[in-house]
């Protein structure tokens, strides 16, 4: 047993240890195949697939925003453009002692305990190499403290940052509108690649209505990037297009003129070239300051605009919808003498009050005394309501209708911005369709005067006074001029659309209107008399004074003992000069009292500020 | 005494080699893998001279240790070998007791004026010890033999487990399995063998620690987890996988070079070749270690004596075995178990034990007895 241990056979051994050898061999080439194989696979059949996730690792796109498009006046005047504000940033790792740094810092510019904390905070969740603002909006004289200490401080740095700004303030902040940052559902609404690099976007108004215009196209660059995020270099370039500028209509200085005249009053005014339909200037009262809005309004201040109670950001010249009153008169008068309904110089006799046939209810004119033997110049003149009652009966809802919506009434005008509404111009399908009735003879009559249920917006009003000067030119109303691109520097016209003409059957007719209008301001009994005598050339107005609420039959109407959200509105509609007409315009003052009062006078600065070419306050 | 190997007396230089007991074609292939790292590290390492200097360092201590080991008849190491196993298991015990602790496991000695690791030691010390137990006995191996030569092989790598180094324990475990296969374990045994790991698996799983056990499920599903424990095979994947067939081109990983890539000089460096030079540097490295393996099994089967015999195929082996796990490891076919890549790796301690295993390979090759004809 111990001797059979003992014995080698090493003839055997040998023999044994090559096979083994050789099947050590064989499965050392089928190890290597199979790294091979493995190897083969990563690098020959899903190449493609690792070499993207190689370049999404390595490959960042970094977007940079376009420049957003200047806004000017008609005069070249700036009115929207893009500031530079002024950020602190600090990059750590180029930072020794941070700590020192900003005692350093706090000694030459204002920064506040809470800068400091959340600098600290944003310190431990950025990388070293990632710049962290420490202040933000740094004053003109902290720029400049900071550029004569910046040797003292490596690693702080500032940042630019164009914003828009808005020089003029409130003025013309209906017209403007303003820029805010964008939110989930505006993303939704755009195209979202655009807004990668920035922030702001158009949230009503111009900046709106033109955002894609002044927006400009993103520019992107292909960086690579470390696996902590740092940038190495730039593969690709692609520079942002900025947005193209744009020229107005609006004449700065007169909306400033025309927001002054207004007041403290709520109301509105439109004022159009009746040439072009270019609108020169649009104003709602109260007004905002748009500012407050680019960089997010807070909540102390939104609240406090909220609840003026006035609703400043409601665009009264676009949305308010108000009962036109004694505005319509002229255009029911033309629709009259066109259908042939009155003659220019028949008479109606005017006793102070309306009865249709088989009624007892009287319907009312303004004056209880009645205003007798009234022609239409004279019932123009002197807003003879009977007269127009009359008229109005003559020629039925359905004439009315159809006249006065060769004017654009109960329509949108389309004009360039956001909000528009469309008025109310009420006929009987309408009625029969929302009130399910029929239509009364009454309410023909109260629609003669502008009153009921008809309903027009400022912007309408202007624009039909600028037919009625123009004897029946439409033009579209609008308020952009011309785009300029900034990259070929070429500018372009705004391609405003072309309205049918409203024709009438004698061109004499027009006059005859114009003339009871001109009698407004400058005839003895003219509504608006007190503010023709100082003219120095000729106005055509109207007067108007819209019922905020019915007044009871045989009440007294106590204007001095009303709550002044109770009286009526004050309007005014007018063009001038008369003969060759560059303005027309339509104020509406809420709760303003008497048209000729109250709204004239304002009509009465800004078109002498326009045509004496006058714009010192 | 001794004589040269008689079949390759051709030129001076040859002589020379001889001379000095080195195998010239294991010498150039070793020169040549070991170039090509250098080229490898310097990318890898972005360019840090200072960095090629102390692995050159190493690298020619390393081959100073080959040479030195080359001169060391064989017989010799066969004399010491049960005296460096004894001295191997007493520091592996210290280092147990007492040992540095450093990323989360025991492996250094710290003597003062050098750190030591007892498990690199271990490495060849293992397999050492298994052929000088089967050198004088009659082969194959009967079962009572068998069963001791299987304890001479657990012990140790229980204890570098037990650090824990599994790596090192299985490659450990694997030397000395090799000498015992090359012994002649009987291939029905080899095959109860597999079953009884197998069936072995779940009471392993048991007794792994939980990075350990985290490395296994990671390696199952690597994209489960893609910012933590996948990640390094993620990244390591998508450096091959963009690498192609030509590669990116020398310096111009961007895996690698951007940092997505970790631990890129050290045991994913084999991920950096493969980027930067593609299937076709990958072919031409794995042909480097492949012919370097064969080399050894040649040296192995021509060897006078069982134990020159037995170590020589064991170390061949198990230089592949490190090839294979490393090369598996960073390409996602095996879970990642801290196994540089041989020889290219940056880092010193493997190297010297490596080349050590060259010297003895060396010397089993060229130390022979005059037989009488």
């Amino acid at each position: 047993m111990l001797n059979r241990t003992l014995i080698k056979d090493l003839y055997m051994e040998v023999r044994m240890f090559n096979v083994r050898a050789i099947v050590a061999a064989l499965v050392s080439i089928v190890l290597i195949c199979m790294l091979l194989l493995r190897l083969f696979q990563l690098q020959i059949i899903e190449h493609a697939h690792f070499d993207t996730l190689s370049d999404n690792n390595r490959v960042r796109l970094m977007s940079s925003a376009p420049n957003r498009g200047l806004i000017y006046d008609r005069n070249g005047m700036i009115i929207a453009e893009n500031r530079p504000t002024f950020s602190l940033d600090i990059t750590p790792e180029e930072v020794k002692d941070i700590d020192v740094t900003l005692q350093q810092l706090a000694d030459i510019i204002t920064i506040s305990e809470r800068d400091i904390k959340q600098f600290k905070k944003a310190l431990r969740r950025h990388k070293p190499f990632q710049g962290i603002t420490l202040r933000s909006n740094l004053t003109e004289s902290e720029v400049a403290v900071l550029a004569v200490n910046r040797h003292r401080f490596p690693g702080v740095d500032f940042k630019t940052k164009l914003t828009r700004f808005y020089p003029m303030g409130s003025s013309a902040v209906h017209v403007l509108g303003y820029v805010g940052r964008i939110d989930e559902k505006e993303l939704q609404r755009v195209d979202s690649s655009q807004y990668t690099g920035s922030s702001p976007i158009g949230k009503v108004g111009i900046e709106r209505y033109y955002e894609k215009e002044l927006h400009g196209k993103v520019g992107y660059r292909k960086v690579e990037v470390n696996v902590q995020g740092r940038v190495l270099r730039v593969l690709e370039e692609t520079p942002p297009e900025p947005g193209k500028d744009l020229i107005l209509s609006i004449d700065a200085r007169l909306q400033k003129i025309a927001e002054k005249a207004m007041g403290d009053n709520s109301g509105a005014l439109v004022a159009i070239e009746p040439d072009s339909g270019e609108i020169l200037a649009m104003v709602s009262m109260p007004l905002y300051d748009p500012n407050l809005f680019v960089h997010g309004i807070s909540r102390k201040a939104y609240s406090a605009l909220q609840k003026s109670g006035e609703r400043p950001q409601f665009n009264r010249a676009l949305s308010g919808q108000y009962p036109p009153g004694s505005i319509m008169k002229p255009f029911i008068g033309l629709g009259g003498l066109d259908s042939g309904h009155v003659g220019a110089h028949e008479d109606i006799f005017c006793e102070g009050y309306y009865l249709l046939p088989n009624e007892e209810r009287k319907y009312r004119d303004w004056k209880k005394t009645g205003h007798l033997d009234t022609t239409m110049k004279k019932a123009l003149a002197e807003s003879c309501d009977v007269y127009f009652y009359q008229l109005a009966y003559r020629m039925g809802i359905d004439r009315i209708f159809s006249f006065l919506d060769l004017f654009g009434f109960g329509k949108k005008t389309a004009v360039d911005s956001t909000g528009e509404r469309s008025g109310l111009l009420p006929s009987r399908e309408w009625k029969k369709k929302t009130k399910k009735t029929i239509w009364y003879p009454g309410e023909t009559l109260i629609t003669g005067i502008g009153q009921g249920y008809m309903l027009a917006t400022p912007l309408q009003m202007a624009s039909a006074t600028a037919t009625l000067a123009k004897y029946g030119l439409r033009k579209q109303p609008h308020l952009l001029r011309a785009m300029r691109d900034k990259l070929t520097a070429e500018t372009i016209n705004n391609p405003v659309p072309e309205h049918k003409p409203v024709v009438i059957n004698s061109k004499r007719q027009w006059k005859q209107i114009i003339s009871g209008m001109k009698e407004v301001v400058h005839g003895q009994g003219g509504t608006a008399r007190s503010i023709g005598y100082d003219l120095t050339y000729k106005m055509a107005g109207k007067t108007g004074t819209a019922q905020v609420f019915g007044i009871a039959q045989d009440a007294e109407y106590d204007e001095e003992n009303l709550a002044k959200k109770l009286r009526d509105h004050a309007l005014f509609t007018a063009f001038a000069p008369i003969k060759n007409p560059k303005i027309a315009l339509t104020v509406i003052v809420e709760n303003g009292g008497s048209g000729g009062k109250v709204a004239a006078p304002i009509a009465k600065q800004v078109i002498d500020s326009y045509l004496h070419n006058n714009y010192e306050q | 005494m001794y004589t040269d190997n008689l079949d390759s007396q051709n030129t001076g230089r040859l002589k020379l080699l001889q001379s000095m007991h080195i195998d010239a074609p294991l010498l150039l292939a070793l020169l040549l893998l070991t170039a090509c790292g250098l080229g490898v590290l310097y990318s890898a390492g972005n360019q840090n001279i200072d960095l090629i200097i102390r692995q050159s360092t190493r690298l020619a201590l390393a081959f100073g240790v080959m040479i030195l080991m080359a001169q060391i008849p064989s017989q010799n190491f066969k004399l010491w070998a049960p005296w460096i196993f004894l001295l191997g298991i007493i520091l592996l015990a210290l280092v147990l007791i007492l040992g540095d602790v450093g990323k989360g496991a025991q492996r250094w000695l710290d003597f003062g004026f050098v750190r030591f690791q007892p498990s690199e030691m271990m490495k060849l010390a293992a397999p050492m010890m298994v052929a000088w137990y089967f050198a004088d006995r009659p082969l194959p191996p009967r079962f009572k033999h068998l069963i001791v030569a299987l304890l001479l092989v657990i012990i140790p790598t229980m204890l570098i487990a037990k650090q824990p180094d599994l790596g090192t324990s299985l490659l450990i475990a694997a030397a000395g399995f090799f000498v015992i296969y090359f012994a002649g374990l009987k291939w029905r045994l080899i095959g109860s063998f597999g079953l009884l790991m197998g069936a072995l698996t779940p009471v392993v799983w048991h007794y792994m620690h939980d990075y350990q056990r985290q490395r296994v499920l990671t390696f199952l599903n690597p994209e489960n987890d893609p910012l933590g424990a996948g990640y390094h095979i993620i990244q390591s994947k998508i450096a091959i996988g963009s690498g192609g067939l030509y590669g990116k081109g020398w310096l111009n990983g961007t895996q690698s070079h951007l940092d997505f890539l970790p631990e890129r000089s050290t045991d994913f460096i084999f991920a950096v070749l493969s980027e930067e030079f593609g299937f076709i540097g990958v072919i031409i490295l794995l042909a480097l270690y492949f012919f370097i393996v064969m080399r050894g099994l040649v040296i192995a089967s021509r060897a006078q004596d069982s134990f020159g015999r037995l170590l020589a195929g064991s170390l061949s082996l198990t230089f592949l075995v490190y090839l294979f796990v490393n090369v598996g490891m960073v390409s996602g076919l095996l879970p990642v178990v801290g196994v540089p890549l041989p020889l290219v790796s940056y880092g010193g301690t493997s190297m010297v034990t490596l080349m050590a295993g060259f010297g003895m390979l060396m010397s089993i090759n060229s130390h022979r007895r005059l037989l009488r004809k």
